[in-house]
């Protein structure tokens, strides 16, 4: 009796552990596809200025190296990316979804650790530009 | 015994053949070229006349004039850009300013950015994007001129440049680096926009320079 419990409690916790690792790749999994997409979209609209590296261009162009600044203001950078900035021109034709690629790009290239912009993120804050 | 003959009059000729080659690699003239005859004392002798950049006179970003003679005292590195260009012009200028910060203090090489846009890029506008781009002493000049000065001066440098409102920016135009020696020949054109390019420029850039040594 006290065998089967603890035989189906190892069974269970086994499970649980395999149900959290499944949940764990996925997401990694899924950052990784934002990432691939996100650098195409980098490529065309963005690397020109802030260059293959994000190393930006002199005081021309931002580098978007600055972990500190992104992370700081990781609720406006969708509206940024979208709308534009004092200088940057805007994207309007990016998509939401085309956003949170191009944004989970940047925020784990470049020694930037930021994780995955998920596509409720990004929506979520595009409600609160100005 | 055939076999090692040949083995070893093959290392004899790579060996010349590798020597001759990094002493006697010259950069070609580009551009179109005529036959003129002439007389020198009492011969007649046919000499080549190459494409050469024509007299040019521009206003810098301190507002001042410059003429080609500011830049007849060695080489110099031809571009043509605009401040707001979205497209090529940022990595054009990313690459051109290696190349600017690798000769920074060397008197024999200058830099020469021509806005094509005669309308925005005011003497001012340029001294701004200079001083952002990291440009700190005047061997890099940013000229502007009126748009037939400038569009004429880039078809002899041999660049593609034409206003489009179809396109972003409003102005369309390759994106060359031009190489320029002391007699205003073009020895070398670079694609700006693409690393490769911008390191042959790095390597034709030094052997032009022994041409002065």
């Amino acid at each position: 009796m006290t065998r089967n419990t603890s035989l189906y409690a190892g069974v269970a916790l086994l499970l649980i552990y395999m149900l959290f690792q499944a949940c764990q790749s996925e997401q990694a999994i899924r950052t990784a596809q934002y990432t691939v997409n996100g650098q195409k979209l980098f490529t065309a609209h963005c690397q020109n200025c802030h260059g293959a590296k994000g190393e930006g261009l002199g005081k021309l162009y931002p580098s978007l190296t600055d972990s500190t600044f992104l992370i700081g203001h990781r609720k406006q950078l969708p509206c940024i990316v979208k709308n534009g900035g004092v200088e940057m021109p805007p994207n309007p034709q990016l998509t939401p979804i085309e956003v949170a690629y191009v944004l989970t790009y940047i925020g784990n290239s470049f020694g930037n650790e930021m994780g995955i912009f998920t596509l409720e993120e990004v929506q979520e804050a595009l409600t609160t530009c100005d | 015994m055939r076999s090692i003959v040949f083995l070893v009059s093959s290392f004899v000729f790579a060996g010349f053949a590798g020597c001759n080659n990094e002493t006697s690699k010259t950069l070609p003239i580009l551009g179109s070229r005529e036959p003129v005859t002439k007389v020198v004392d009492g011969k007649t002798i046919t000499d080549t006349l190459y494409h050469s950049i024509p007299d040019f006179e521009l206003l810098n970003q301190d507002s001042v004039l410059i003429t080609n003679q500011a830049f007849e005292n060695g080489v110099y590195i031809a571009n043509f850009f605009f401040t707001h260009c979205p497209s090529i012009c940022p990595t054009m200028q990313r690459n051109l300013l290696k190349v600017y910060e690798k000769y920074k203090g060397d008197e024999r090489v200058k830099f020469l950015s021509h806005s094509i846009d005669f309308r925005h890029d005011s003497p001012a506008v340029l001294k701004s994007y200079a001083e952002k781009l990291g440009v700190t002493n005047d061997q890099w000049q940013f000229v502007t001129g009126s748009k037939a000065a400038v569009y004429n001066l880039a078809d002899s440098y041999m660049v593609y440049t034409k206003e489009d409102s179809n396109i972003p920016g409003g102005y369309d135009h390759s994106g060359y680096l031009l190489l320029i020696d002391s007699n205003r020949h073009i020895r070398g054109a670079y694609d700006g926009t693409n690393d490769a390019q911008t390191a042959l420029l790095l390597d034709e850039l030094a052997i032009l320079l022994k041409e002065y040594e």
